[in-house]
């Protein structure tokens, strides 16, 4: 049954094919990050000076919790999706998803998903405008009529996320080739099933959280209204069970995808890799025992307080056993600077930066001073941008050759990183300052003393913006063709998948491959 | 490989999704209402007190302060009679509060307390209180609510100071919208 993929559009509507899902997890995602980066250059645009030039406050909030909402659910997440339906089953030599069906259905509901989202834009009395972390009574009592809209496309994308977790968590189970033993898998796959777990445990906590709203935006229950003897606190706490977890699903695939890549281009093997395995186990659980370190000053008794504190500082220990393994892989290894290589180098150091700034914040009395700054937007970015967006770039990179045949172009690839590298740090480095002096988030307009650092920022927004777009080109471009690549692509890298031919072929391992 | 592997998991995991649906649905909200009444956190104050024989504890007072609030959409009047009052533990202590409804509307109200130090909030039991229940008023209607706590002798001490705040809600469309729902469920019984 060799067959090659169906002509026509028809093939991406009934593929059941991992690969051809993956790539539209990817094209999705990459549609989602332009569209949610456009939001952020509005943004960047109004803050380049103090007083409103461009958007008026409830537009420029509209941006805000957008921003938030898309490239959190619809970039970050669908692109690890996508590279996870790639990669996943050619690394462990499964001939492709356990329940393809199933796949097809989680992709092709989030376009509706965001089009739905997306919609609330043009509705009247505007798009979500609450932040993305839509708080009671701000995202109940207070919110825009689209609000009900914003609800249904949260179920959708979290079923969609649901589906593709359990569909992850079956592959690795139940799919793997004959001696391919867990401790014997790739970290991206590893990190890959922690992730999917905790997208099992927690997306529905989004679901009920926002199913909570629902209730009491039309049906008169009081989950989060004091009026009627609910809590407005109560909605903080569920969203952040949800929402502390949701952080590491958008950190740990990137940890498995730099696992990869460093061996490869500092030519020894991964330092540590049972440390790896437990280290991500271990920040997956207590990812689920710190959600309270986000609301510290909501008025906690000080046994809470110190709980989440020192429970928070904790998750530095597992983290830094990685960024330890990390470096010892590249210490005295021959180092050669591809494109990915540079990527995950910058992830290395970038996502230290963002964890220590994380441990700033952890720190309870301190945190008082920070809460709801520019501190945290830095803290945040420097762990998302850097962490998450440079990992599945450096991933991209890495893989594209095996998906295309083709080798993308060296140096507009590097070209890429260092607009990007740059711009990245232009914007968000300054951030720190403006928010250790006080510069509260979510604002349209600011204080005088704010306004250099605020316009170096913006600069940087729109060379970072600019980047992307060499991205795109340059990923176009190999996929239209270029240099053939080797089946093996790099030096000797590690790996099922590099055993199979560039491009890889529609079905890869109908038989599965024998593991050493 | 076999796909009877693969529904074992998937209905295990489906499983695990619906039930953590559940948690967040039916268990997080009471399990935060069981943990705030235990612990006082965020002042919530319990509910009707039956009143124990305690002896009073003369050696003691204990300032006992009232804020009476109301939410931004609340146009009524409201207040408390007496600001502060000097109560020693043990003894049952009434006060009133003013409301007054200046509207041409005949409105529903509810009143939401609120009490710090949290670590007093379950020493501080109310017998009666105009919180239990929605008050109505009609247009123009004024008054007076009434309320009658007990401090507990057993009030950690250190607690000198009790401040009971008030909020005012406007609760006429919850309640119709209430009734509404009632309605047509009944009508779809029917």
């Amino acid at each position: 049954m060799a067959h090659g993929p169906k002509p026509g559009f028809t093939r991406w509507l009934y593929t059941t094919n991992h690969k051809d899902i993956g790539s539209m997890y990817l094209w999705f995602s990459f549609a989602m990050f332009l569209l949610g980066g456009c939001m952020a250059l509005v943004i960047r645009a109004e803050l380049f000076q103090p007083g409103l030039q461009i958007v008026q406050p409830d537009f420029f909030n509209q941006m805000t919790t957008m921003h938030g909402l898309i490239m959190v659910f619809g970039a970050v997440m669908p692109a690890f999706v996508g590279l996870a339906n790639w990669m996943v089953p050619m690394m462990i030599g499964a001939p492709d998803m356990a329940l393809p069906r199933m796949n097809n259905w989680s992709f092709w509901i989030l376009p509706f998903a965001f089009a739905m989202l997306a919609s609330t834009l043009f509705m009247e009395g505007g798009a979500p405008n609450f932040g993305w972390t839509f708080y009671a009574p701000l995202s109940t009592e207070y919110a825009p009529p689209s609000v009900t809209f914003f609800i249904f496309a949260i179920h959708i994308m979290g079923a969609s996320s649901i589906m593709g977790a359990i569909n992850i968590v079956a592959t690795i189970l139940n799919m793997r080739a004959p001696g391919m033993t867990l401790m014997k898998m790739p970290l991206f796959v590893w990190t890959w099933l922690i992730t999917a777990y905790l997208l099992i445990a927690v997306m529905p906590v989004l679901a009920g959280v926002v199913t909570m709203m629902l209730m009491d935006i039309h049906f008169g229950t009081s989950f989060f209204s004091a009026a009627g003897g609910g809590d407005p606190v109560l909605f903080q706490h569920v969203f952040w069970f949800f929402g502390h977890p949701e952080v590491y699903i958008m950190i740990l695939p990137a940890f498995g995808i730099v696992s990869a890549i460093i061996p490869t281009f500092a030519r020894k093997p991964l330092f540590g890799y049972s440390s790896m395995v437990y280290a991500t186990a271990s920040i997956a659980f207590l990812s689920f025992i710190v959600w309270a370190h986000h609301m510290f000053t909501v008025g906690m008794p000080i046994a809470g307080e110190l709980f989440f504190m020192y429970a928070t500082m904790l998750i530095a220990v597992p983290t830094g056993v990685k960024v330890f393994n990390w470096v010892t892989t590249m210490f005295r290894g021959s180092m050669t600077f591809e494109t990915p290589m540079l990527f995950s180098i910058a992830f290395v150091i970038l996502f230290t930066l963002g964890g220590f700034s994380g441990l700033m914040l952890a720190i309870a009395p301190a945190d008082f001073q920070y809460h709801d700054t520019y501190f945290v937007v830095a803290h945040f970015h420097y762990v998302l941008v850097p962490g998450a967006i440079f990992s599945i770039t450096a991933g991209v990179y890495y893989w594209l050759p095996k998906w295309t045949g083709n080798m993308y172009n060296e140096t507009m690839g590097k070209v890429h990183f260092w607009m990007a590298f740059v711009g990245l740090n232009v914007t968000f480095f300054p951030m720190h300052f403006v928010g250790l002096a006080g510069m509260p988030r979510r604002i349209p307009d600011y204080a005088l003393q704010f306004a250099d650092f605020n316009q170096i920022a913006s600069v940087g927004a729109f060379l970072f913006g600019a980047a992307q777009i060499v991205f795109l080109f340059n990923v176009i471009r190999t996929v239209k063709g270029g240099k053939k690549a080797t089946d093996e692509v790099w030096e000797n890298p590690e790996g099922l998948e590099w055993s199979v031919p560039s491009p890889a072929p529609y079905h890869t391992f109908s038989t599965p491959p024998v593991v050493r | 490989m076999s796909l009877s592997a693969n529904a074992k998991t998937t209905a295990k995991l489906l499983t695990l999704a619906v039930g953590m649906l559940g948690f967040a649905l039916f268990i997080m909200p009471p399990l935060y209402d069981a943990f705030c009444e235990i612990t006082g956190l965020n002042g919530k104050t319990g509910g009707r007190y039956e009143a124990v024989p305690a002896a009073v504890d003369t050696e003691r007072t204990v300032k006992v302060q009232f804020v009476a609030s109301h939410n931004e959409n609340m146009p009524w009047e409201f207040k408390p009679d007496t600001v502060e009052i000097r109560v020693h533990p043990g003894e049952a202590v009434d006060t009133v509060f003013h409301a007054r409804n200046p509207t041409d509307r005949d409105m529903i109200g509810q009143a939401i307390p609120s009490l710090v130090p949290f670590k007093a909030a379950s020493y501080f039991h109310k017998t009666e209180c105009f919180c239990f229940n929605q008050q109505a008023l009609a247009a123009g209607e004024s008054a007076e609510l009434g309320l009658r706590f007990i401090v507990d002798p057993d009030l950690p001490a250190g607690v000198n100071t009790i401040t009971l705040s008030y909020t005012l809600f406007d609760v006429t469309e919850r309640i119709a919208k209430q009734a509404n729902n009632k309605n047509t469920d009944s009508e779809r019984e029917g």
